[in-house]
């Protein structure tokens, strides 16, 4: 009793389990049951119950409910997708001109509203490209097809890369100094040396339309939050969910509302890389103390002055944060939004990985990395800069950097001129490398990954049969195993332990969400897929943490790995891994656990590094050896932070698990891919992301709850 | 801030303005053709020879990655103009449901005939005597030679991903009583049946893959398997039991209704225009087996083949 007394929580942790394997046993496999198989789908299929709900007839195999509850959801992604039917396709018709066919068409008021937004971005778009890289469709937009045809001398050919590489240094010159200059230059030449130019100013076109704009959308909504408590009321579980939506699952609707094509491609970009914007601006104006506000308010500030002038600068920090989060988020999109017609590299990456040529895709995926890095280095510079108001400064001093580019444009295209002469082969390498003739190391990597497959084929395959026979297989069959009671309890009954009742019925809706769609099998797949990748990137992703956080240099060391692993496609490495692994649990295994491991690791270097240098001395005064300071001081300091650093791990695992499709699994993520060509889709696409963003809200609530608690007891705010 | 939002303003109107205006022609528009690209070789290279000969009359093009399940809707909505390889067998429903809607028009066959269907690489014959006719995987000591560490003890299918036939092959497999031998599992795209090709050459294994004619594999020594014919309604989304093969299916062009106004003459190249086996196998070796890239080997083949496309 006393040890109950000493250790409740333990108690009731070992009385969850008993309860939880104690139903697994005594519920058993109802006779015929055939696991993984959306019986709805599945044509034969005799004795069925149905039913019917708004007109849609969901029919399904009844079992125990013990056992699986009845799809009492299967009409809601059909319901969705009829109303967006009817609104696309027969809400409000309207008349219009169509100037290609010369004649009046009718065209639903949906349509009218969403091809208005995607003509209107592709505009930007398209603006903004034809800068860099020439073209005709800015002209045509103010004139038509027929005059450029008959006015070729009107068509831009875009800026030679020479001068937009040195546009690139001088902007890092004059935002950050020399050291950004000489990256920018070395950048843009890597770029263009490799004969990537093309594809790479298609993507960075993309990208600085949708970054801006995600930007404005994400300021405007994070405001507007600030100064509404209803506004952020109706926000947060809507930004919650999308957080942990994968990306993926956004295709679909995009593409049934906006078509397909760049602007598609950047509207899916901004829809994802919104919701972090919108959080982090109302996280830094909650931070501002109200002593700043009154200062502004007795300055005679008005509301739209406190908010651009004093609000607003001072939660500068957590808005960059939110730059460089859009940013990321805009570059990790640019391999997921050209499913749906963005062109560029992230394209040309999907290409030559269908090929199997990892050498082509590792090239492109080198670029996007690049891009990524130097848009948010010059962003951040930018951010960063301070306004000079008092120096006195004449044109020359004003106006240099500007005059400077003007040079180099004069010189750039005189260079580009000449270049027209020296080249005789028909291209002319001062204007723009070719694909096909810039250097390529690409046989190199090909090269490498063959040698990789070559050599290790054999003991890979050995390590490959044990961890599928001996370890994936059973951990598969007994998370299906699982009646859905037992699920309950013990999601539940952790809630509980954890949170109390309100946790527990937070994550009861989130479950029950979950097994009434008749996707409950695959969701446990998916559930068991990210628990085992969880469960190896933690332990790998702390213990690699906990070494590099004992010195300066390796923590930064390490925190650079994570940025450029973070930003890299994670498609780049699906094909070495598949190549190595085969269409198997284990490929996408590992996949997770490259990407799922980078949170972890970061947050367990940040929370180690952030612990007050008083605690150690005091440490050191009571005569602590170096691994007794790390295990009674520094862990459980950090402790929560590491927590809220393995709730990351459980989004980016869930991320890769469901890109794992591609790979080839029978999860959550496979029903995604399918809904991209399925009549359906769009409702499917979204309930099955929903599905997948719940998963991630459970274990995101328990571990947040336990943090947020540890953090109280620890004394921490 | 004032001034930029006027300038978009203006920038809006004039865009508008640019849509409301009138014209109607009598030749073929100047607006660019809009060719959808997916992703696998001979579809991309074909794009880039179909938009080559659009350009050689005057035509203006444009290449729009999509997927090749949902460029039938995007080409019923008018955001793709054509489409260049209709497949019967993956891609026959799509194509039907958006002809049905209205807004798409069949717009004639290539020479070319398509299989697509399970099969093996010439090597596996050996494993299982008896193939090419699907009765020799009633042999379980057939099947053994097909077992995967995940696959619970029966011999593997290694299909394309959900996106391509759904439940087809799972229901063949039930249909034909299979099942107790035989399991499906889903790969996640053309790569990864590349990949499992050339393990299981590596390793001199049985493997059975979902595979397609034409393609860069004809010439590499790939059979398909003889599974009962198919005939119209045999598959169970039609009310059959799905106990057939893949019909000896067409491939097909179709066209957005309004093309054939706006491009009148190019419309007319693309109904004539017919490849063959050949040709298309063609396009896909420049590709997965010299190794060029899709725009280069286009280049290549029209350069090649002048009296072909000229002939359209």
């Amino acid at each position: 009793m006393e040890f109950i007394n000493k250790h409740p929580k333990l108690f009731q942790w070992l009385l969850l389990l008993l309860t939880f394997f104690g139903l697994i046993f005594a519920i058993d496999v109802p006779e015929g049951y055939k696991f993984i198989r959306a019986e709805a789908e599945h044509v034969i299929v005799e004795g069925q119950s149905t039913y019917s709900f708004l007109g849609i007839s969901v029919s399904y195999t009844y079992f125990n409910f013990l056992w699986r509850l009845p799809p009492w959801l299967g009409w809601f992604p059909i319901w969705i997708n009829d109303v967006l039917y009817f609104f696309l396709n027969d809400w409000w018709k309207i008349d219009f001109w169509d100037s290609d066919l010369g004649d009046y068409r009718t065209r639903p008021f949906m349509l009218h509203v969403t091809r208005f937004i995607s003509s209107t971005l592709l505009f930007f778009i398209e603006f903004i490209r034809e800068i860099f890289i020439g073209g005709v469709k800015t002209v045509v937009a103010f004139t038509s097809w027929d005059w450029i045809d008959a006015n070729p001398w009107a068509e831009f050919r875009g800026i030679p890369w020479t001068i937009v590489t040195a546009g690139a240094a001088i902007l890092g010159y004059k935002l950050a100094g020399r050291g950004l200059a000489i990256f920018a230059a070395v950048t843009m030449i890597y770029i263009s040396v490799f004969g990537q130019w093309e594809p790479s100013m298609q993507t960075l076109s993309f990208i600085l339309v949708a970054a801006p704009v995600s930007f404005i959308l994400g300021l405007s909504l994070g405001v507007w939050a600030y100064k509404s408590k209803k506004v952020e009321t109706a926000l947060s579980p809507i930004l919650m969910v999308m957080q942990t939506m994968p990306q993926y699952a956004y295709l679909v609707p995009v593409m049934v509302l906006f078509g397909i094509g760049d602007h598609a491609g950047a509207i899916a970009t901004i829809v994802v890389a919104t919701p972090p914007m919108i959080l982090l601006t109302v996280l830094g104006l909650r931070a501002v103390s109200p002593e700043i506000i009154d200062a502004g308010k007795m300055s005679g500030c008005n509301d739209f002055q406190l908010m651009l002038k004093v609000l607003i600068p001072t939660a500068k920090r957590d808005i960059l944060i939110g730059v460089n989060q859009v940013i990321m988020v805009c570059l990790s999109m640019a391999v997921i939004s050209s499913f749906i017609g963005a062109k560029g590299l992230g394209w040309n990456l999907l290409l030559a990985l269908n090929r199997l040529n990892i050498g082509a895709a590792l090239e492109a995926g080198v670029c996007i990395t690049l891009i990524a890095v130097i848009l948010d280095k010059l962003s951040l510079a930018w951010a960063n800069k301070q306004t000079d108001y008092f120096t006195n400064l004449n044109f020359f001093q004003r106006y240099k950097y500007g005059l400077i580019f003007a040079g180099t444009v004069i010189i750039g295209l005189i260079l580009a001129y000449f270049g027209s002469f020296y080249f005789k082969e028909g291209f002319n390498y001062l204007f723009e490398v070719p694909h096909n003739k810039g250097i390529s190391n690409e046989d190199f990597w090909n090269r490498g990954v063959d040698w990789i497959w070559d050599t290790f084929f054999y003991p890979l395959k050995v390590f490959n049969t044990w961890l599928i026979v001996d370890v994936l297989q059973p951990m598969r069959a007994a998370f299906l195993r699982m009646p859905v009671v037992a699920t309950f309890v013990l999601v539940m009954g952790a809630g509980y332990i954890i949170g109390g009742l309100r946790s527990a019925l937070i994550v009861g809706g989130f479950t029950l969400f979950i097994a009434l769609t008749e996707w409950w099998d695959r969701a446990l797949v998916t559930a068991y897929m990210a628990t085992c990748g969880v469960i190896v990137s933690s332990i790998i992703g702390v213990t690699v943490g906990t070494v590099c956080s004992q010195n300066n240099y390796s923590s930064k060391f390490i925190l650079g790995v994570c940025d450029t692993f973070q930003t890299f496609p994670s498609f780049v490495y699906l094909i070495p891994v598949m190549m190595l692994f085969g269409v198997t649990d284990t490929a996408v295994l590992i996949a997770v656990v490259v990407y799922a491991t980078i949170p972890a690791t970061r947050y367990t270097v940040e929370g180690l590094r952030s612990i007050p240098p008083s605690l150690h001395d005091a440490a050191a005064m009571s005569g602590v050896t170096a691994l007794q300071r790390l295990i009674k001081i520094d862990f459980p300091l950090a402790f929560p932070h590491i927590m809220l650093g393995i709730n990351q791990t459980v989004v980016f695992a869930l991320f890769m698990v469901i890109i794992g499709a591609f790979i080839g699994t029978e999860d959550l993520g496979q029903y995604i891919l399918k809904a991209l060509s399925d009549r359906q889709g769009a409702g499917k696409g979204l309930i099955l992301g929903i599905c997948v963003a719940f998963i991630g809200l459970i274990v995101d609530n328990l571990i947040r709850t336990y943090a947020e608690k540890r953090k109280k007891e620890l004394g921490f705010n | 801030m004032l001034k930029s939002l006027k300038m978009l303003t203006a920038m809006f109107a004039l865009v508008a303005i640019t849509f409301a205006s009138t014209a109607v022609y009598a030749a073929d528009s100047k607006k660019p053709i809009r060719i959808p690209v997916h992703n696998w070789s001979s579809q991309v290279v074909m794009a880039y020879v179909i938009g080559g000969i659009f350009e050689s009359i005057g035509n203006n093009v444009e290449y729009v990655p999509a997927d090749s399940q949902a460029v039938y809707e995007s080409i019923r909505q008018g955001d793709v103009d054509i489409s260049h390889e209709v497949w019967e067998s993956a891609f026959g429903s799509s194509f039907d449901a958006a002809r049905d809607a209205g807004g798409l028009l069949d717009w004639g066959d290539h020479d070319a005939r398509t299989l697509e269907d399970m099969g093996y690489p010439n090597w596996v014959a050996d494993l299982c005597p008896g193939l090419p006719d699907w009765t020799a995987l009633k042999n379980p000591d057939c099947a053994a030679n097909f077992v995967t560490p995940d696959s619970g003890g029966k011999g593997r299918w290694l299909e394309g991903p959900q996106t391509w036939h759904q439940d087809l092959m799972p229901q063949r497999l039930e249909a034909l009583g299979l099942d107790d031998l035989w399991m499906v599992k889903f790969a996640g795209g053309a790569d990864a049946l590349w990949a499992e090709l050339d393990a299981a050459k590596k390793e001199n294994r049985g493997t059975i893959i979902f595979n397609w004619t034409p393609n860069f594999t004809d010439g590499a020594g790939f059979t398909f398997i003889d599974f009962p014919p198919f005939y119209d309604g045999c598959r169970p989304e039609d009310g059959g039991d799905g106990a057939c093969g893949s019909p000896d299916g067409y491939l097909k062009k179709a066209v957005n209704e309004n093309f054939p106004n706006t491009h009148p003459d190019a419309a007319a190249i693309f109904k004539n225009m017919s490849f063959t086996t050949g040709h298309i196998g063609a396009m896909a070796a420049l590709v997965d087996v010299d190794g060029m890239t899709h725009e280069d080997a286009a280049a290549a083949w029209l350069a090649d083949n002048e009296s072909v496309w000229k002939a359209f």
